[in-house]
């Protein structure tokens, strides 16, 4: 476990000139970024997370009401086990406010309890499954960059209305794949598509000729992938190799821009996917990026990434504007304040806890039509917020149904 | 349309097609573990990191030298075979009077160290690597369609494995390799240089694997933790044809992995246990393995 400890700005003189000690624990704002910071998912959240997180206090000036911002962040390797004695340690001895990203949605999950239980906020960004604004949500807890619904539905029903009426899945087999399909499947029926069939893929799987065969011999126009990270580029690698490609199309219900990276786009080119976030799309996203990609080896952000600093900022904007770091209070202010950054440029917080904002459908550039790296999508539409998030009224938030 | 356990018959061919080109893997990788096994008494973890290592070459010496696949074949297992003869020279030899626990936990430890280092410089989601253009596109087989690529993959490894087992088993050089691990002084006494012979053995194992990673390449993504996925089923293989058994190894993984393409069929939720299931099954019934001597 790696643990690092940054301190932003600790200035002698904020801490003595401070207005509001008294509303504020301990004499800090700790806010813990708890990530995968050296397992699968650590291209897509992991050090690129602590650095967003980092530069959301940086821009709030290292401190808000004279009380310093700090920013801790640790290892959950993926397991829900360890995500959670961290966390428990962070809210009771090391006297950490907020805990940021939580990719994985059994990690998140497990320190969504523990927040709950102490009044104390989790700002997720990475985890995917739809459960965490219903059934699991919490008065202190929110999800901020996308979820199943948003990814996986936004873009199947793009495709079907495109004209790709048949379906059949390759599922990674765990929760999130099964998440994943269900409600993408959801999307396509309502759309009018018809599903051939699906396969379910061990968790991880190298070798997916098999599966693909398969895919092959249903005659489904579309092939949709309910898996990720390194699952969906040996589908996609192999797809390519095995000529499916020519007949059939696939599509990535969930793609990071680290897989199309890693997959390079003469591979990857074609493909649409749904995304809360891409670098290029106006002058402020490109700000970001550049000062986030020179503290990070030149990679540029992913939307998790990106959205870790969307939250922290809201967050912390929200801290100030409450006078207070309690917990309930600060929820309470987070959702009645508009959130307007170079990420979400009219977002909202709805009671449970959904951050709606606009995500965008996008086609991988063809070789030729990209000017360098990272330079990877087209974005064919933008879909409001209240469109690419599941409608309020299908919430299963005990929350809501008072 | 004839068919057979009610799966078309022409799918199934593809599948048993598919299965035996895994197995082509599986084998070449079981190939390395086996021999190092067999010889110097290590239980070599480091395996999957040194496949990892030779495809990462592959893709370092195209990105950075220019260097195509043909190339990387040739290259890949001298730089990787060498990093292996000095971890030899510098750890393991040392390591060949303890007992076996010993060389697994090092051999382990170098392979968490290596992906470590991998991951710091090149991060998770791994690199791009193509097919090489002169093994681009595929025949049609009627019942299914097959990427040369994999065809080559396959003719490759059965020439690797059958080359291997005829350097052990029937050439001067593989009887003093025999005899050096049955008596170590008696032939040095003859005027072999036993630990020469070792090392060599030992870079000559882990260049296999960097060939595997290698051919891995252009198929799999290429990141880090490609070595860490394979290995444990590799292990398997390894121990259901009976530990340190070249035959054995060969034969093992071909038939696993045509028995993992059937179980794709069939029920693909279990694809990833079949084999361990398999272990299990021969552990209870023939410890010593399908092709093992015995104790």
């Amino acid at each position: 476990m790696i643990i690092k400890r940054l301190l932003m700005s600790v200035a002698a003189l904020a801490l003595s000139t401070g207005l509001a000690h008294a509303q504020y624990s301990d004499g800090k704002i700790k806010i813990g970024v708890l990530t995968d910071l050296s397992g699968t998912y650590s291209d897509l959240a992991g050090q690129g997370n602590v650095v967003a997180a980092q530069m959301a206090a940086e821009d709030a000036g290292g401190k808000i009401n004279g009380m310093p911002i700090e920013i801790v962040s640790a290892d959950h390797q993926n397991k829900a086990d360890i995500a959670s004695s961290i966390a428990r340690k962070w809210y009771e001895n090391e006297g950490v406010d907020a805990i940021a990203d939580l990719v994985t949605t059994a990690a998140a999950r497990a320190v969504r309890e523990i927040s709950k239980e102490k009044g104390k906020i989790d700002l997720i960004s990475g985890a995917a499954s739809l459960p965490l604004t219903n059934d699991w949500c919490s008065p202190t807890g929110f999800h901020w960059t996308y979820d199943n619904f948003a990814t996986g539905a936004g873009t199947a029903a793009s495709v079907t209305k495109q004209g790709g009426s048949s379906w059949f899945f390759l599922t990674a087999d765990y929760a999130f794949g099964h998440d994943l399909q269900a409600q993408s499947e959801r999307a396509i029926k309502a759309n009018g598509g018809e599903i051939k069939g699906s396969v379910r893929h061990p968790f991880p799987n190298a070798d997916f000729s098999s599966f693909l065969l398969q895919a092959q011999a249903s005659g489904a126009k579309i092939i949709g992938l309910a898996n990720a990270g390194a699952d969906t580029i040996n589908a996609i690698k192999q797809a390519k190799e095995f000529g499916i490609t020519k007949n059939q199309n696939l599509v990535g219900l969930l793609i990071f821009i680290s897989d199309i990276h890693s997959l390079g786009l003469e591979t990857a080119q074609g493909m649409m996917l749904t995304t809360g976030f891409y670098w290029d799309i106006d002058d402020q996203t490109r700000a970001f990026a550049k000062r986030f990609a020179a503290k990070m080896n030149g990679r540029m952000p992913s939307m998790v990434q990106a959205g870790v600093y969307s939250a922290v900022s809201h967050y912390l904007k929200s801290i100030q504007a409450a006078k207070t770091d309690e917990g309930v209070k600060v929820a309470d202010k987070m959702r009645e304040l508009p959130i307007k950054d170079f990420f979400a440029k009219n977002g909202k917080l709805r009671p449970n806890g959904r951050m709606v904002h606009d995500m965008y459908l996008a086609q991988v550039k063809t070789p030729a039509e990209s000017k360098g790296p990272w330079d990877y999508y087209k974005i064919l539409r933008t879909i409001p917020g209240d469109e690419a998030f599941q409608p309020m009224s299908e919430s299963t938030c005990p929350l809501t149904k008072k | 349309m004839t068919l057979l356990f009610g799966i078309p018959i022409q799918a199934l061919f593809g599948q048993l097609l598919l299965g035996l080109i895994n197995g082509a893997f599986y084998a070449m990788l079981s190939l390395g573990l086996a021999l190092i096994f067999g010889l110097l008494n290590i239980i070599n973890f480091t395996h999957g990191a040194q496949y990892m290592m030779g495809a990462f070459v592959a893709w370092l010496v195209l990105s950075h030298a220019g260097l195509g696949y043909w190339a990387a074949l040739l290259l890949a297992p001298l730089l990787v075979g060498a990093l292996g003869i000095l971890i030899e020279r510098t750890m393991l030899s040392r390591l060949y009077k303890l007992d076996h626990l010993y060389g697994l936990l090092l051999t382990f430890g170098l392979a968490l160290v290596i992906e470590g280092g991998f991951r710091q410089l090149y991060g998770i989601s791994g690199a791009p690597y193509a097919v090489p253009e002169e093994l681009q596109g595929g025949w049609n087989l009627g019942f299914m369609y097959l990427p040369i690529y994999r065809g080559w993959v396959v003719l490759a490894s059965l020439f690797l494995c059958l080359g291997t087992w005829l350097l052990i088993e029937k050439t001067k050089l593989g009887s003093y390799l025999r005899a050096a691990t049955e008596n170590p002084q008696l032939v040095q006494a003859f005027g072999v240089n036993v630990p020469v012979l070792v090392t060599l053995t030992y870079g000559f194992g882990v260049a296999l694997a960097a060939i595997a990673g290698v051919m891995a390449a252009p198929i799999y993504s290429v990141n880090p933790l490609m070595g860490s996925n394979i290995i444990i089923v590799v292990f398997a293989v390894v121990v259901i044809g009976g530990m340190g058994s070249i035959l054995g190894a060969i034969v093992t993984g071909f038939m696993l992995g045509l028995l993992e393409g059937l179980t794709k069929v069939f029920y693909p939720e279990a694809a990833s246990t079949v084999i361990f299931v398999v272990m299990a099954i021969v552990l209870m019934i023939k410890p010593q393995g399908l092709f093992g001597k015995g104790s």
